[in-house]
């Protein structure tokens, strides 16, 4: 059987740290250092087999200093899984409800209901590790997705096809991978029967299978003929000799920027095809050399944001990251479309200044400036030793020499432009506050 | 394009400097010296104003940048026209834009949603079967006065019902699923220039598809006066510094890390966007720009952006190819007669106001709006007073260069496709092709696959 390699490299602070960006939201305070003492085994044991589930810190507010109504109250919903995500001690177990909700993209803009985006987001986190197959099955019944895909406007006396069409194209083959139009459409009868009732003032209720909706006729899919109901679709597509490559590579690409080569992704495969488990294909992802050794990975929005909210301990008190997760190209529970956010493209000049705007709202508890008395907060003097703590404030991460050099020179050079008493009194604290938002903007920040 | 001779660069001052009436930036504490120029800040700024100057990247650097920004300004304007790509999202009902009121079959797919002419209607003087929607009357009176290019068929044959599909069929010039960069994109790819973000300019909260690039900078702003880089306790010369080192950090070598490379380009191309849309961050109340006539009021981006880009365009700045979306939600499947009535009221509206804007400034010659959309929509309407997904739609060419006449007829509706959908009489290849050689300038089959086999049309005058 082909086996899969594992990095056998130096596992020290750098890796963990690009560990927990990948498998996480980056680290808190001295938690690169402390996962590194693990060992490369142990540091992935502990993510992907995490303890109960604790949530620690500040419990989340809004701009007013209200709790979150996130069923009900418009940004909550985006702002409660962030607070989960700064909060959480089971990062991956949020990382991977992130890559299903990326997955199996769902869109509260065709759901209408942050109360059923919530209860699919809740099935996402419950499947986190587990069995593929069951996550499928959970998907296909899900209340949301069967708005946002037409499923309950799928019936025996008029199919539609768009739950089908994704779940080949988008949740379990590929595009035109292994499939035909009329697949599709057999797809879609066998998938008939699900319905609910719309209640006026309460929206769509009492999702449920209703026999009398579903096509019990005979279907041909993938050749093979038989009586198919919705889970024997589900069966079909995972049991389709062109899934096992598909998961892994979809999977893979979560976490690692280069495709896997064609040894590694047949020992992926292989573990996979056990019995569709999640937990033993991620593990050997997680230890692979390419996670380590190979080219960064720009973090999607909401991962940048809840990581710089983890390295500043500060929690989720304002309604600013809804508008500046939008504005940075990445409200969570909307995504752009069914086939979920682009990874390759979230950077360019206007999202660029969204997450520059999502620094300086982060760093702002912690701003220096003088009191409304004229009384200014002591901060080193000297650029070297400014530069210093600017990087502590963020927990000291990972820069190559190249941008520390930069970005010393600049301190460096701001400083020496003060003249007057005034200025050499005032220009520190401003090169302080300067120097965070070019750490956290830096590209070495930006990507991991 | 070697134009940069000392004729031509005293010409662009001249230029710049009689078009900088609108938008002066106000003069900052702290705004670095002009050194060695011998101007005055504000004759500095009223220059730079014309020539997308950097004014924030440190004394020392100024008079260098004097004199790139001309050469980079007027190389890469190229021959000075400018493309604004105009796209109504979901799919417009084209039957709906201009109707044909006495047609039978008309009344007869559209029980309820077929449109009857009043006293107030406008006629469509080339097809006089046909009746300009009530709120298109502004694009009437630009088709009046010969500005106004109508594809009332336009699409490709077997058109795919998708949005997602068939938007990005439009927005990469073909139909292929597995095209990455957008037409215009590859336009500025093969014709563009190493350090110019404004050449492929998106007004949006993020980049427009059709300027997605491979090689070469394009920028997204959601307005010129809005990129700025805002950060608490930080001003002045510090300011300043903090912002010539994001774009060194954009300067950086990221080795062939495609991660790093993303996140680099990123600064780099925001601190080049940033000094070219220097003139119009700083006033005080309002705008960072005036406007010589009158967009319509609201808080829609829309006319806002559209005020912006005629400002950015007076002011010199080299733009090329611009893309934005319009408003409205064009995916009529329901309420389709007011739905539609809102976003095409505010879009006529504000596209009359930026024409305009261009004749008032002097700069209409040099700029062609086209307007388009995913597709069109059936013609026989659904049960739920809207209509469904269709084949063939509308798109328009807005501009004193163009031919001003309708190209392609309006669909036979006594001969729908298998799916009951409108046949092309136009294909948005072939509008492409017209546009890229004859417009922008270039070879259309280095940008656009099989251009050749796609016949140009005759949208220009």
């Amino acid at each position: 059987m082909p086996s899969v390699p594992v990095y056998r490299g130096r596992f020290g602070a750098p890796e963990a740290e690009r560990l927990l960006w990948r498998a996480g939201f980056g680290p808190r305070k001295g938690e690169a250092r402390k996962l590194a003492a693990l060992g490369l085994d142990g540091a992935v044991n502990l993510l992907t087999r995490p303890p109960r589930e604790r949530l620690t810190g500040p419990k989340p507010r809004d701009s007013k200093g209200r709790g979150l109504a996130p069923a009900d109250a418009w940004g909550h919903d985006h702002l409660w899984w962030l607070d989960r995500m700064v909060r959480t001690n089971r990062p991956l177990a949020e990382r991977m409800t992130l890559v299903w909700h990326d997955w199996f993209a769902t869109s509260n803009t065709g759901v209408g209901s942050q109360g059923l985006m919530l209860h699919q987001n809740r099935m996402f986190r419950r499947h986190a590790f587990g069995n593929f197959r069951n996550l499928l099955h959970a998907v296909t019944a899900d209340p949301a997705m069967l708005l946002w895909l037409s499923g309950v406007y799928n019936t025996k006396d008029s199919p539609n096809e768009n739950y089908a069409r994704e779940l080949m194209e988008l949740f379990t083959l590929g595009e035109g991978n292994g499939y035909t139009e009329r697949d599709v459409r057999e797809h879609a009868r066998a998938l008939t029967g699900f319905r609910s009732e719309w209640k006026r003032g309460k929206g769509h209720v009492n999702f449920r299978f209703d026999a009398s909706r579903h096509d019990a006729g005979t279907k041909t899919i993938f050749k093979k003929r038989g009586r198919y109901g919705w889970r024997a679709s589900c069966d079909l597509c995972l049991r389709h000799p062109l899934h096992a490559r598909f998961f892994v590579e979809k999977l893979w690409s979560y976490f690692v920027p280069t495709p896997p080569s064609a040894s590694t992704r047949a020992g992926l495969e292989a573990i996979y095809k056990k019995g569709f488990q999640v937990r033993p294909v991620l593990e050997a992802i997680l230890k692979h050399p390419a996670l380590y050794t190979g080219p960064r990975m720009v973090k999607p929005p909401v991962v940048f944001t809840a990581g710089l909210l983890r390295a500043l301990d500060r929690g989720i008190d304002t309604n600013a990251w809804v508008w500046l997760g939008e504005g940075a190209g990445q409200r969570l529970f909307y995504p752009p479309s069914v086939a979920g956010w682009d990874d390759e493209r979230w950077l360019d000049t206007a999202t660029y200044r969204a997450r520059w705007a999502i620094a300086n709202e982060a760093l702002s508890h912690v701003t220096v400036a003088r009191s409304k008395k004229g009384k200014a907060p002591k901060v080193p003097r000297e650029a070297a030793k400014l530069v210093e703590s600017a990087y502590r404030t963020l927990g000291n991460p990972s820069v190559r020499p190249q941008s520390r050099r930069a970005i010393a020179g600049f301190a460096k050079r701001a400083l020496s432009d003060a003249r007057s008493d005034w200025q050499k009194e005032e220009y520190p604290l401003l090169v302080l506050n300067a120097t965070r938002q070019l750490i956290a903007l830096s590209p070495d920040y930006q990507a991991a | 394009m070697g134009c940069c001779d000392e004729h031509n660069r005293s010409e662009a001052l001249r230029r710049a400097i009689a078009q900088a009436g609108n938008g002066l930036p106000a003069i900052e504490p702290g705004m670095p010296a002009p050194a060695g120029t011998g101007l005055d800040r504000r004759a500095f700024l009223s220059r730079s104003l014309g020539l997308a100057l950097a004014v924030y990247g440190g004394s020392a650097f100024v008079p260098r940048a004097l004199e790139e920004g001309i050469e980079s300004a007027m190389a890469a304007a190229g021959n000075g026209r400018v493309l604004v790509s105009v796209f109504l999202d979901g799919g417009a009902d084209s039957l709906s834009m201009l109707f044909p009121a006495e047609d039978a079959r008309y009344r007869k797919l559209r029980p309820r949603l077929a449109l009857s002419p009043t006293p107030e209607s406008t006629q469509f003087t080339e097809d006089p079967r046909l009746w300009w929607h009530p709120t298109l009357a502004p694009l009437a009176a630009l088709h009046a006065e010969g500005k106004l290019t109508v594809l009332p068929g336009i699409g490709y044959t077997d058109a795919n019902q998708s949005h997602f599909t068939s938007r990005h069929y439009w927005e990469v010039g073909a139909t292929d699923h597995s095209l990455a960069t957008g037409w215009l994109g590859r336009y500025l790819d093969r014709y563009g220039r190493n350090d110019n973000p404004l050449q492929g300019l998106s007004l949006d909260w993020s980049l427009q598809p059709a300027l997605a690039t491979k090689l070469k900078p394009v920028a997204s702003v959601d307005g010129p006066d809005r990129f700025d880089f805002w950060t608490r306790g930080v001003w002045g010369s510090v300011e300043n510094r903090m912002l010539a080192a994001m774009g060194g950090l954009g300067r950086l070598r990221s080795r062939g890390d495609a991660g790093l490379e993303q996140a680099t380009r990123a600064a780099r191309q925001s601190h080049l966007l940033y000094r070219q849309l220097a003139p119009f961050r700083g006033r005080q109340n309002g705008s960072g720009f005036g406007s010589p006539v009158a967009y319509p009021p609201g808080d829609s981006s829309f006319p806002r952006r559209l005020a912006g880009l005629a400002a950015m365009l007076a002011a010199g700045l080299p733009l090329r190819c611009v893309a934005l979306t319009a408003p409205g939600a064009y995916d009529t499947h329901d309420n389709q007669p007011r739905a539609l009535e809102e976003g095409l009221q505010l879009t006529a509206a504000s596209l009359f106001a930026f024409q305009r804007d261009l004749e008032a400034r002097g700069l209409a010659d040099r700029v062609l709006t086209l307007v388009w959309s995913e597709f069109g929509r059936r013609p026989e309407e659904n049960g739920s007073s809207g209509t469904d997904h269709g084949a063939a739609g509308m798109a328009f060419v807005l501009g004193t260069r163009a031919s001003g006449r309708m190209v392609g007829e309006l669909p036979d509706l006594s001969r729908l496709d298998r799916h009951g959908n409108l046949r092309p009489t136009s294909d948005f290849r072939s509008l492409y092709r017209t546009l890229i050689e004859g417009w922008l300038g270039g070879d259309a089959g280095a940008v656009l696959p099989k251009a050749k086999s796609f016949r140009t049309i005759p949208v220009l005058r």
